[in-house]
Formats: structure tokens, C-alpha cells, sequence
């Protein structure tokens, strides 16, 4: 009977340690992050504001730690209540890894990117705008997140992409850009028609290993790092890290990145920034791109 | 998936490690080095490798129409020996011998939708090279831990892209993964110092080791890892073999 239980104990708790994903990353000390707040990289600038990491205590207690936690872990009293449909766990700050970004894959983001995260929120998750917050609030907030992780004191920003400017929208870059739309294989994923139903969408996870979702182009949602265009050139020339999107920076050249951006805006429904790319669409007649035509 | 890839973080955060499917020797031999040579073996019945079910992508299924893939999580070759077994030096070297790195620039290359090899042994700072042979899209997605100071991307590889140049900071065994193809999955294994994988017959030969005393580990991706302790004399060939136990 004893033997049994302790099997049973012994067994639970492995299977505890094997699926508890965030386990396998070790914790920071509040000692060590403490000692962090007095570090130089515990600060920011955005625009013309300087951020100061002490002053986001107070807020960073009030509007934020429920979620991302008292480490800046994403085990806040909140996180175990983040369930279907909006399962992505809160950011990890100690990681330091993060999505919407304006610098390359694998490096840290810029303090505006941050900024500009905190500000636009994260359409389909727990993560409201924050907009509410004076700028200023919203600077130390970055400054504050910065804290978390040694990465910043040993790191600098990646430098972020070049986007050559707009180039005029033309049917035939509508068309180009569903040729790299094709060559890409983005409908893997996002699905021909861009209703995320690609062959992999279903089994797509995070790095938390967290079913994660491609992003449907054709219900009206937001993307979740912005929707301008410059936003949904930087989405697939960055990626976004932490999540199945991969960076394109290798593969895409920059003028063929403005191609794509006017293709995508055909798949939206309407909104307002894809009036004249749904027109050409229309005209031209296009039709969803066909995975098993011989490459061309 | 999931459990592997536990496993393989908690062994990491154990042990520092160093791979290749071959013998990746260290620099021009100098004079006096010796080496370490050894077999792993594979003790009982192999545990069943999953099939793999390629449909989603057809041009996946298609190159393996003739030999259907398997997962590699345990590879059990000729007279039980085991491949894709890291063998490195985990304690006794001269901080010279851990810090100075191979020339070579081994290569990860995702072919038939699967990784070949499927653990790439390197050093710290060694540069490594991720190929694709293939005519279907493919994004190259390490895991690292970043509180190592090795750092995750993400890269998209479709039908051509040139290789991806790329080396990691520290010691870590590192899961790789491919988002389009969920049944891909290897591992980089960064060590420091000279290291080795095994062949097909689980033999291996860590070249370019320094005289002296040292603690080898075996390192293996879904079984606990092993050491042995090592003593290697000037120009000779000293000898580890381990034997992996089935779970």
C-alpha cells in the first residue's frame, strides 16, 4: 500500500515536472532583479522621453503584475485562468523575447517597439491597450521591463530593418506579390484564400508549446503588431519571435516585401487601407494561388 | 514532442555537450594530442520509433514513398550500437583546450523533411551552416534558453534559400523545430572543447585531446546521460564505451 503510494507520488510528480514547459527555464531571484533596477539598462528612451524604472513601480504593481507577475515571469495570479481562445501565456520578461519587433530575428527589440506594444495591446489576447497611460507612464513601463532580463545589460538592440519607401500600388504588383505569396509557401499556414487553414495551421504551437493560431486575414481581426503597412511589411521581414512566424529578411528582397503587403491587403475584407488593392484584385479577377501548380 | 523536449532542457541545464554525425576533429593535430575512442551500445529491446505521417505535405510523402520515416529519438544500428550519441569532455580540460574551436563549419541540412543530421554536434562559438535540399518551404526554429545567453530565432528556408550561417554562445543542447513540419525535430549540441558523435555502429573517436585526466560524457537526447573518467597519454588513444540501458 505505502510503495504504492509512493509510486504514485513519484509518477505524478514527473509528470508535473514533464509538462510544466516554463519549468525548464531557471528563475531569476527578486535579490538579482532588485540589484537590476540600478543597472543602466534599467532605462529608456522613446521619442524625446526618457523613461525612469522607479517611477513604473507603482503602475507596473497596479495595472500589470497580475498577469506578468511580481519576476516579470508571466506567472502572474491571472496567467493559469488564460484558456481557449486566448491561451497565449503573458510575455516572460525575463526572456526577453518578444514579437513585435522592428529589429531582426533572434535579437532584442528597440525601446519603441515596447512602447508601441504596450500602446497598441494585442488583438486576440488577455493584453489590453494601454493607452490609456500618459507616454510618460508608458516609458518607465519599458524602462521597467528591461529590469527583467540580463539580456539587456549585455545586449544592444538589433538594428532595426530598413523599408524603403511606398512604392505605387500596380496590378502588377498586386500579381508579383502573389507570386512571392506562392514561392513563399505562406499558404502552409495562412491558408491559400489567407483563412488560416493552411495543411500545418492545426498543429502549430508557441514556444511554450501552447496551440497558437495563424492569422486569419479574411475575418477583420488586427494583426497583432499593428495594421499599417509598414507594420505588415515589418511582420514577415522580422518574424515574430516566440511564435511559429518565421523571419523572410533572407528571402524576400525589399521592393518584392511592398508586392507582398499590397497582396495581403486583398485578402482582408474591407477596411481602410485596402481600398485600391481590392479594387485591382476585382479587376484583375484574381483567384487564390494553387499549391500543387507546377512551379513556375 | 513535448516530453523530449523536456527532457532535453533538463538535461541541458546538467550537462554541457558537443556532437557531429562524424568525427569533427579539432584544428591541425599538434603534436603530443591524443584521443578518445569508444563505443555506445543500446542494452534490450529498442523502444518502437513512431512512424511518421507525412500527408499534409505532399511533397514530404512523396520522398518517402519508398521508406517510410520514423522518429530518431533512439537510433539503435548495426550490433546494438547507437547513434547520435555526443560525446564530449565535460571536466579536466585546460581552459586553452575549452576555449580554442574547430575550423570546420559542420552543416544541418533539412532534406526529405527531416533533419539530417539529426543531432549536429559543434563548439561554442563554432560557425554552423543550415541547408535546405528541399522543394517545400521549411522555417528553422531553435529553442534555446535564452537565460544561457544563447538566443531564439526563426527563419524561413523555402525551395532554394541559401544557407543560413549562424553559432551559438554557450553550452547548451538545443532543440531545433520546423513549424510547417511538426514531426521534424533535432537537436544542436553546443559544447566546449573537443567532442564527437557516434556512427551508425555507435563508435566514435574524439580527436585532438590534450594529455591528461578527464570526465567524458555521453550524451543522448531522450536518456539520462553517463560519464566516465578518462586518462589520455601523449599520442595514445584512451578508451570509453558506454552501454545505454532501455527505460
Amino acid at each position: 500500500m505505502h510503495t504504492k503510494l509512493i509510486k504514485w507520488s513519484l509518477l505524478s510528480s514527473v509528470v508535473i515536472a514533464l509538462c510544466s514547459s516554463t519549468a525548464a527555464y531557471a528563475q531569476l531571484t527578486s535579490d538579482q532583479l532588485r540589484e537590476w533596477l540600478h543597472t543602466p539598462a534599467a532605462s529608456s528612451r522613446v521619442g524625446n522621453l526618457t523613461g525612469d524604472v522607479h517611477a513604473a513601480a507603482l503602475p507596473y504593481r497596479r495595472f500589470c503584475v497580475g498577469c506578468h507577475g511580481e519576476l516579470g515571469d508571466g506567472n502572474g495570479e491571472n496567467a493559469v485562468w488564460f484558456s481557449t481562445p486566448m491561451y497565449a501565456q503573458p510575455r516572460n520578461f525575463q526572456l526577453a523575447v518578444f514579437k513585435c519587433r522592428s529589429t531582426p530575428t533572434g535579437t532584442l527589440p528597440t525601446d519603441q517597439d515596447l512602447f508601441d506594444a504596450i500602446t497598441r495591446g494585442f488583438d486576440r489576447s488577455n493584453m489590453p491597450q494601454w493607452n490609456t497611460l500618459s507616454k510618460q507612464e508608458r516609458a518607465d513601463l519599458v524602462a521597467w521591463i528591461k529590469h527583467y532580463s540580463p539580456r539587456w545589460q549585455t545586449e544592444k538592440p538589433g538594428t532595426p530593418i530598413q523599408i524603403p519607401p511606398k512604392p505605387e500600388i500596380t496590378p502588377e504588383r498586386v500579381k508579383d506579390g502573389q507570386a512571392v505569396f506562392a514561392r513563399m509557401q505562406c499558404y502552409k499556414c495562412h491558408g491559400v484564400q489567407g483563412m488560416a487553414n493552411g495543411p500545418s495551421a492545426s498543429t502549430l504551437t508557441d514556444d511554450l508549446n501552447q496551440p497558437i493560431a495563424a492569422f486569419n486575414f479574411t475575418d477583420g481581426t488586427r494583426p497583432k503588431c499593428g495594421s499599417t503597412d509598414t507594420d505588415i511589411y515589418r511582420i514577415f521581414m522580422t518574424g515574430l519571435d516566440g511564435t511559429p512566424m518565421p523571419s523572410f529578411a533572407d528571402n524576400i528582397k525589399p521592393d518584392e516585401a511592398w508586392d507582398l503587403v499590397f497582396y495581403l491587403r486583398t485578402l482582408q475584407p474591407r477596411n481602410s487601407f485596402n481600398a485600391k488593392e481590392r479594387q485591382i484584385a476585382n479587376q484583375l479577377g484574381l483567384k487564390p494561388v494553387n499549391p500543387n501548380a507546377p512551379a513556375q | 514532442m513535448q516530453r523530449s523536449r523536456g527532457l532535453a532542457a533538463v538535461l541541458a541545464s546538467l550537462v554541457l555537450v558537443g556532437v557531429g554525425s562524424l568525427v569533427v576533429s579539432h584544428k591541425a593535430n599538434a603534436a603530443g594530442e591524443g584521443k578518445i575512442t569508444g563505443t555506445v551500445k543500446f542494452d534490450g529491446a529498442p523502444p518502437h520509433q513512431r512512424g511518421i505521417d507525412m500527408s499534409k505535405d505532399p511533397y514530404c510523402s512523396k520522398a518517402h514513398a519508398n521508406d517510410p520515416a520514423q522518429m530518431e529519438t533512439v537510433v539503435v544500428g548495426k550490433n546494438g550500437g547507437l547513434e547520435n550519441v555526443v560525446l564530449y569532455i565535460s571536466q579536466g580540460l585546460s581552459a586553452d583546450a575549452a576555449n580554442s574551436k574547430p575550423n570546420q563549419v559542420p552543416v544541418f541540412n533539412q532534406k526529405n523533411c527531416v533533419y539530417t543530421p539529426h543531432v549536429l554536434a559543434m563548439d561554442v562559438n563554432q560557425d554552423f551552416k543550415v541547408e535546405t535540399s528541399d522543394q517545400t518551404a521549411h522555417n528553422i526554429h531553435p529553442e534555446p534558453n535564452p537565460l544561457t545567453g544563447n538566443i531564439p530565432w526563426n527563419q524561413s528556408q523555402p525551395p532554394g534559400a541559401a544557407p543560413i550561417t549562424k553559432s551559438w554562445k554557450a553550452p547548451e543542447m538545443i532543440h531545433v523545430k520546423c513549424n510547417i513540419h511538426p514531426w521534424m525535430s533535432g537537436y544542436f549540441a553546443v559544447v566546449k572543447g573537443p567532442y564527437a558523435t557516434t556512427n551508425e555502429d555507435g563508435s566514435y573517436t574524439i580527436e585532438n585531446v590534450p594529455p591528461g585526466s578527464y570526465t567524458v560524457t555521453a550524451w543522448q537526447e531522450s536518456l539520462p546521460p553517463q560519464n566516465q573518467k578518462v586518462t589520455v597519454a601523449a599520442g595514445a588513444a584512451a578508451n570509453a564505451d558506454f552501454t545505454f540501458k532501455a527505460k
